[in-house]
């Protein structure tokens, strides 16, 4: 990472206040409004629609092998994403996950 | 005890189950930020000026990358975009709520109260504005300390934990362990398909910008599949 300082903090504040309107906007200054459907239709999926195209380039090229494909980080993501879908359960997701990434560097070295 | 203080109780109470989650996930933001190079103050005014996990391990991962600052902030906000439906819909609730306290409880508007707070306000329409407001900062009273704290001691325990514990990939399982529990429909795991496809495809775009274009397709695709499924089902 190499960003200078105020470059860090420029971008804590923008988030920050950025993500502060956000939880305002209806709350604060729009009120009691309904958002018409088709936006409400889209807004549903943010979350999932930013965050897989996020990672999925960090579980199929990962830095630590220097891009290469790797067997014990492809299987970790895909217990991580089957223990998250069996019991929507986020931290028993991550434990899962991150065991079997331990165990299976461990195994082939 | 009057009603306005038990509500306020109520909320604490409906909000004890999060702290297994929090604390845990915020000391994992706080190693991770702190592995990437932001400094433990840095990292600790991130948790209490953001308090959403899920754009603050998106923006570390983008600074990690070194994208340029707009499309950090840009990604972050896109994660959080889904806040915008909280606001709108716990909004009606708090008619009546002075200017003050709506702009206080917008700061503690996270997945948690909202998913806590909506479910009560929407069981107990009898509550007045004032039990709504205690109710709802009753949810995050726990909570929020536990994320400040959860990333403190996390940024100061990971800039001492050497590299080779392959944390290189905490922040990818994170991600996919916020992302399974969200593939509750058809729409749901169309849209994060498109998202992986979509992301992986638009990869040479410069500036990381490929994965903005993937989450627009992406839901546009959830919610055009929401919409067949809908037909289908009338």
């Amino acid at each position: 990472m190499n960003y200078s300082t105020a470059e860090i903090w420029i971008i804590i504040a923008l988030v920050a206040l950025g993500t502060y309107l956000i939880r305002f906007s209806f709350i604060g200054l729009i009120g009691d409004r309904e958002l018409p459907q088709w936006v409400l239709r889209h807004l549903r999926y943010t979350p999932v629609a930013v965050l897989p195209g996020l990672v999925a380039p960090l579980v199929l090229w990962p830095d630590a092998t220097d891009g290469n494909y790797d067997a014990p980080r492809l299987v970790a993501a895909a217990v991580t994403i089957l223990l998250g879908v069996m019991f929507k359960n986020m931290l028993l997701a991550i434990f899962g996950g991150g065991a079997t990434l331990f165990v299976m560097i461990s195994l082939l070295g | 005890m009057t009603t306005t203080k038990r509500a306020f109780l109520r909320g604490i109470r409906d909000g004890l189950p999060f702290i297994l989650v929090v604390f845990p996930f915020a000391t994992l933001f706080g190693v991770v930020a702190t592995e990437t190079g932001l400094s433990a103050l840095q990292t600790f005014i991130f948790s209490i000026a953001v308090i959403a996990g899920a754009a603050q391990f998106a923006a570390v991962q983008l600074m990690a990358d070194n994208a340029p600052v707009l499309i950090v902030v840009a990604t972050a906000l896109a994660v959080n975009l889904r806040m915008a439906m909280y606001s709108a819909s716990i909004a009606p609730y708090l008619r009546g709520v002075p200017f003050w306290k709506r702009a206080a409880m917008s700061y503690i508007l996270v997945d948690q109260s909202y998913a806590v707070g909506l479910t009560k306000f929407e069981t107990e329409p009898d509550m007045s504005p004032p039990e709504r407001v205690a109710y709802f900062t009753g949810t995050m009273m726990i909570n929020m300390p536990l994320w400040y704290g959860g990333t403190l001691v996390g940024a100061l325990v990971g800039s001492r934990i050497p590299p080779e514990y392959a944390l290189d990939f905490a922040v990818p399982i994170t991600f996919l362990a916020l992302v399974g529990p969200m593939l509750k429909t058809a729409a749901h795991v169309m849209a994060a398909l498109t998202s992986v496809v979509m992301a992986l495809l638009l990869g040479f775009v410069p500036y990381d910008l490929g994965l903005i274009l993937a989450a627009m397709a992406a839901m546009i695709v959830g919610a055009q599949v929401e919409l067949m499924v809908q037909r289908r089902a009338s």
